[in-house]
This record gives structure tokens, sequence and C-alpha cells, in this order.
């Protein structure tokens, strides 16, 4: 049975189906991400003032990511284009970039995330708190950099002392410091190199990664950046199908490959928009 | 992969954008990626700059981005010469997400829980 109006537009609607069903999917797509900005905003607003981390993403790797997605959008037009105007190779090679593009970001994307994995804050009962990474410990029990370590690991290796590097800065310094937060330097000094701590465990109310279980902040962060990594895995393989064997259709039905892989485009370009709010609002502000 | 060209053209398909009028968009296309990478640059700018008050750096972020937005859905989607029926669909998706923002406004209210449990 013959899929109708693949290719000519239906009288009612004048547009073939297959688009019509894109734009009515992005539209269910705008309001889950629209549910999940919503939570956002409230749990941000409502968070206790010098709660909420800023800081704490690494901003050039973002701003960086943020140009490859674009770039990988006009990559996405160029090759739709460039079957409009009957250039295969061009389209070949523009898909192909896209592709690249959709793997470099969540290549980055991954060496953001496992960056957070090792990266730690210590909340100590002296309502002091610094962020930074774990260096072992005296006895050789802790291994340097750990993964995923927390508290309750902490107590169950049985050892005394914790050795840390503390990071030149502390996101929460630009809160007040009568707020109980630690001041490592003087401000007036550039601060680049990475600062040696020892803490005693019994000292430690609670060692945590930067995981969704740090915080709140963290929670939002991996949700809707995971989220949108899962759209853009899923483009990928997509895009990824429709260069190579998905395009011998090109030989049979071109106009209907043609529109495939503009369906495919407003899927990229909507996932693109996703993060143009998702980079200021997490990694800005 | 051979460089096969079809029987028939691609430049006749059912929507309006025809091989010669794309050839004439490519240039816009261009023109909007270096905008969204000018706006991308600015964001990252004026996140840097410390206005008075934190709201300012926030309406001036989401002020760009909604440009951004508007370049993406308008050009690379082809919103701005659509069909009518793309146009209903969004109008109905933006009325409800318009109402899930003023929802979520509304809720951070002065005398609202989250400021409360504070």
């Amino acid at each position: 049975m013959d899929i109708p109006y693949t290719v000519k537009p239906r009288p009612d609607t004048g547009l073939f189906n297959a688009k019509v069903g894109i734009w009515l999917f992005l539209a269910s797509e705008v309001m889950l991400f629209g549910a999940l900005f919503s939570s956002y905003i409230l749990e941000r607003v409502g968070a206790a003032p010098g709660t909420w981390p800023q800081g704490l993403l690494n901003i050039p790797i973002g701003t960086f990511n943020t140009v490859v997605l674009i770039t990988s959008s006009i990559t996405v037009i160029m090759s739709w284009a460039s079957l409009k105007m009957n250039q295969f190779n061009r389209f070949k090679i523009f898909q192909g970039l896209t592709v690249l593009c959709a793997l470099a970001f969540l290549g980055i994307k991954s060496k953001e995330y496992k960056d957070k994995f090792h990266h730690y804050e210590i909340w100590t009962y002296n309502g002091e708190h610094v962020t930074g990474h774990i260096k072992g410990d005296p006895s050789g029990k802790l291994k340097p950099d750990p993964y995923f370590f927390d508290t309750i690991k902490l107590h169950a290796l049985g050892i005394e002392e914790v050795e840390f590097e503390a990071d030149p800065t502390q996101y929460h310094e630009q809160f007040p410091k009568d707020k109980g937060f630690v001041s490592l330097e003087s401000e007036k000094e550039p601060k680049h190199e990475e600062i040696p701590l020892t803490f005693k465990v019994s000292d430690i109310k609670r060692l945590s990664a930067f995981v969704p279980a740090h915080s709140t902040y963290f929670a939002c962060y991996f949700t809707m950046t995971a989220l949108h990594a899962l759209h853009v895995f899923g483009g990928m393989i997509v895009m990824a199908y429709l260069w190579g064997p998905g395009s011998k259709m090109w030989k049979t039905d071109p106009e209907r490959f043609t529109n495939r892989i503009e369906v495919s485009g407003l899927f990229w370009h909507f996932v693109d928009l996703v993060w143009i709010f998702l980079f200021p609002v997490l990694y800005l502000l | 992969m051979s460089n096969a060209q079809p029987q028939s053209s691609a430049s006749s398909t059912s929507n309006d954008h025809g091989g010669h009028d794309v050839a004439k968009d490519v240039r816009k296309y261009v023109i909007v990626f270096i905008t969204l990478i000018i706006g991308t640059i600015l964001t990252v700018l004026a996140s840097y700059h410390r206005f008075p008050n934190h709201s300012m750096n926030i309406a001036l972020a989401l002020a760009i981005a909604c440009v951004k937005v508007f370049l993406v859905a308008g050009f690379f989607m082809h919103l701005i010469s659509e069909r009518q029926l793309i146009y209903t669909v969004l109008i109905v998706t933006a009325f409800f997400f318009a109402g899930l923002m003023y929802l979520t406004l509304w809720s951070m209210e002065p005398n609202s829980i989250i400021h409360i449990m504070k």
C-alpha cells in the first residue's frame, strides 16, 4: 500500500503529510521542554539565597559547543538546498558535516559530563564548603580523582583525612562572606592554581561529586542537557541513515527524498532552538 | 556514492521552494549563520558584564536568545513563508506555552509557597 501525499501536497492542507506530522511533533516537544523550563524557573526562584551554584560549568567549552550546533544548522539547511538544486554530491558533503557536528557536540558534552563526575564539593560541620578535586589520603586507601565518590563511601573506607585541591575560584565567593563561605586567599591576588587543603573526615558533613544528587541545580542541568543530548543522538542517527543507505532513494524518488531531508532538518533546527535557550540559562545566568 | 542525476528534477517538489529560489536563499542562510554566531558571542560577553541588577543580565540574554530563535525558525525552518496550517498549529502551541509560563510566573508572587519555604 502506498503512503499518500509523501510528495504531492494534500489538497486540504497544501502540504505533504510528513511536514504536517513533524510540526505536530515539534509542537508537543515545545510543551515538553516548556515544562522543564517552567520547573527550572520555579526551582531557581525558590532556592534559598546563596545556595544556587553559578559558574560551575565551563563557559568556553559550552560556547564552542553552541557554535558547533549552529554550524550544524547551516550545514543541514545547505544539504536540503543542495538537493533542491540537484547537487547530490554537495548534499553528501553537507549532510556528512552535519553528522560530524552532531558527533562533535555529543563528544564535547560527554567530556563535560566526565569532568563533573570527578569534581567535588565538601561541606563541613562548621558551615564552610569548598569545591575542587580529591587527591587521596595519607594512608593511600583513597585513590586520586575518584569518580562518583560520596560521603557514604568516604566513611566506609575508614580513613581519617582527605587531601583536597580546592578550585582557585569558588563559585560561592560572589556571595557575602558572612554566610559561612570559606575564603581561600587574598582577593587582590589573581587565582590560577588549585589550593591544597586537608580535611579531617570527622569534620566533613557532606561530600558530593557534581552529579544530580549534588544539588537541584545539577539535577536540572543533567535532566535538561541529557534530554537534549538524546534528541541530538536521535537526530544524528536519522541523518546518518539519510546520508548513507537512505540516500539510495535519490535515484528512485528524488522529491520524496528531498522531503525527508527537509523534515529531518526541521527536527534538527528545533534541537538547535532548545540549545539556544539552554546555553544561557544553564551556563551564563 | 555516484553522482547520479535522476530523471525527474527535485526542483519541482511540492512545496514552494524551487531550485532557482533556493539558490538565492543560500546567501540568506549564510547571513543568518553569521548573525547567530555574533549573537552567541554577544550573549557570552554580556553575561560577564555586571549590570546593577542581575535581572538585566537575564533579560538581555533572553532577548538575544529570542532574536536567534526568530532567525532559526524564520529562515532555516522557513516559518516566514509557511502554509496557514503550520501557523495554526504553532498559534495553538504558543497559546498553551504562554499559559504554562503565566502559571509559572503567577506561582512566584510574593505570597507564594516557594518564597515562604525559603
